[in-house]
């Protein structure tokens, strides 16, 4: 059995025997440690939760932070909500766009980072919000991108 | 009324670190706790109804009452559960963020004192996925507790991450999510009370609400009602953000005027530029123009303008707004964050984008103006949740106070801002999404 099967029962105790409340969080971990949930990951957390792939994926697939396709190494999200929006989040997907070379939605080409816009981060007075790898950073302008983007991608 | 600023729920965060619990504790942090377990269930209750404290999500039902309504053990012979809403997702509302990363330890407070008044021994904090930070200071709080069994008893706390959908923060569907199901809202009645998580008798109470129950007990409920005005009792953390100069949370009685709070707290706008309207409590929220300003922000002053305190989210906008642009912007979030189960929202939600995508680049007549809101009444009070209403609510107030910059965009053929509108195509989260139609659907359907 694998380290992520073990993970997963030891989430299950945590709720009440019959539940599948441990989908959420398995899922979590599982892309945790892949990245994505892929057809095979998603096999993977059905049997440790003793549940079906296609159960799993009808959940994962609600969530937007699941990921039922390949992303990068790196995550970059930039809340464009109205807070965020009207100091400039605008300006920051654009200069992430031109620094990495892709578009909004997208990975760079090497794999290394996938760009996001995403709705609302809960950061509005420190905006505009980047979530680089699920951590904030406040107050980003888009002369601050280019210090973002070498921190990703430089060293290669 | 002068600017009144008065600490309860952050009290001591400023001074102190208090994500550490002997810091926590020298400022007599878990007193309270052990007041209440000295206190009979009922008591602590009653303590709550009496400081007339009301829920901090935006729905402002009584908190003490909400408890009374779960029925005993003897009548419905189940476990009761606490759940606590930590998915804080409103537009322009960070407080809980706030809350969750200064006081840990007086939100897990709040969690073991209503824990004990509702007869429960298993909490869940279900915590917005985005959160990673305010979730590791939480959870390594909880690990302070570990070797504390005097102050944890038989309480254990689960800290259960979202991940990544609005629509969760609406408690049926937070419990749906919960369960390990696609986060869709249930119909109510029954009520959680009567039947919430797992079918058992469940709380739902906003993580702002539960990190005010310490100071009530500590207080006493009779001292907390004498803060504030009728009907909205003790501090309320307000978030601040948009055009202003001083973006953040503060926490304040309510008595002061949106006027005070923008101006005297956040600093007035910046950039020299002029006031235009206000978001006064999360996008759901019917919006304010720079006239309006001087109403009071709590709940009865804002019932009067048709609107609300909400999750205490003010978004401050300035004069480069198009307010077109600001409905398209939100409407857009709630076609994104639409959860498909309601026909109304699902369908709606898309069609007012649409609608005023088209107002906005200048193909649209009056007949789409009446259209935009023939379909905010096709939505409004037809769905299960208030996601749907939301989106309807406010575009028909956007149109109703600012009917001139609608007409103007129908007779200039298009923005007036002429592209210096400071929400400009901006890049929503819908749009990146493949299975939304390029094109002029609007136009093959209605013609």
């Amino acid at each position: 059995m694998t380290d992520l099967y073990d993970e997963i029962q030891e989430i299950r105790a945590h709720y009440p025997e019959d539940a599948a409340s441990a989908v959420l969080p398995a899922l979590r971990r599982a892309q945790e440690e892949h990245g994505w949930l892929s057809p095979d990951v998603l096999r993977e957390v059905a049997d440790a939760l003793e549940t079906t792939p296609a159960y799993c994926k009808a959940v994962a697939s609600f969530y937007d932070q699941l990921h039922l396709t390949a992303i990068g190494e790196h995550l970059v999200e930039v809340c464009t909500n109205v807070s965020c929006a009207v100091v400039g989040a605008q300006q920051v997907v654009e200069a992430f766009e031109s620094g990495l070379g892709c578009r909004a939605g997208e990975t760079t080409e090497d794999g290394k980072v996938t760009l996001r816009a995403v709705e609302c981060l809960g950061g509005c007075g420190w905006a505009t919000i980047v979530a680089v790898d699920h951590h904030y950073r406040t107050h980003v302008k888009a002369d601050d991108v280019p210090a973002i983007v070498e921190e990703l991608t430089g060293g290669d | 009324m002068a600017t009144e600023v008065q600490q309860i729920v952050l009290a001591g965060a400023d001074e102190r670190d208090l994500t550490k619990l002997a810091e926590y504790e020298a400022i007599g942090g878990y007193s309270a706790l052990a007041k209440a377990r000295a206190m009979t269930p009922a008591e602590v209750t009653d303590e709550l109804i009496t400081s007339e404290l009301r829920g901090r999500g935006g729905a402002f039902f009584p908190t003490g009452r909400k408890w009374s309504f779960v029925p005993s053990k003897e009548q419905i012979p189940k476990p009761h559960y606490l759940v606590v809403n930590a998915d804080e997702s409103e537009p322009g509302s960070f407080k809980d963020n706030e809350i969750i990363s200064r006081v840990p330890h007086r939100f897990i407070e709040g969690c073991l004192i209503t824990a004990h008044s509702i007869d429960c021994t298993n909490v869940f904090v279900y915590i917005r996925g985005e959160y990673s930070g305010p979730y590791e200071i939480l959870v390594a709080a909880l690990e302070e507790l570990r070797d504390r069994a005097d102050i944890r008893g038989d309480v254990t706390i689960v800290v259960h991450r979202g991940a990544g959908a609005y629509i969760c923060g609406e408690e049926t569907a937070l419990l749906e999510s919960l369960e390990g199901q696609r986060g869709q809202p249930r119909s109510k009645p029954p009520f959680p009370a009567i039947s919430g998580l797992y079918a058992s008798p469940t709380v739902v109470n906003n993580v702002e609400t539960i990190v005010t129950v310490p100071p009530v007990i500590a207080m006493g409920g009779a001292e907390y009602a004498k803060l504030g005005v009728p009907n909205t009792r003790g501090t309320r953390v307000v978030s601040i953000s948009g055009n202003v100069v001083n973006g953040g949370n503060y926490e304040i009685v309510p008595g002061m005027s949106v006027r005070e709070i923008i101006y005297d707290l956040g600093g007035g706008i910046p950039d020299g530029r002029e006031l235009k309207a206000v978001v006064p409590g999360g996008s759901s929220t019917v919006i304010l123009t720079k006239d309006e300003i001087d109403v009071g922000y709590d709940f009865d002053s804002l019932a009067k303008l048709s609107t609300s305190m909400g999750s205490a989210g003010i978004v401050v906008l300035d004069d480069r707004c198009c307010i077109v642009q600001l409905g398209i912007r939100f409407s857009e979030f709630y076609e994104h964050e639409s959860c498909g189960k309601c026909t109304p929202c699902r369908e709606g939600t898309r069609w007012l984008t649409a609608i005023l995508r088209k107002l906005e680049d200048g193909r649209a007549s009056e007949r789409e103006l009446d259209l935009l809101l023939d379909v905010c009444d096709r939505i409004n009070g037809k769905c299960l949740c208030p996601l749907g209403d939301s989106d309807a609510i406010i575009v028909a107030s956007y149109v109703a106070k600012f009917r001139g910059e609608f007409v103007a965009h129908i007779e200039q053929g298009g923005c007036p801002f002429g592209g210096e509108s400071s929400l400009d195509h901006v890049l929503a989260p819908i749009q990146m999404h493949s299975h939304v139609p390029e094109g002029n659907w609007l136009e093959a359907a209605h013609g």
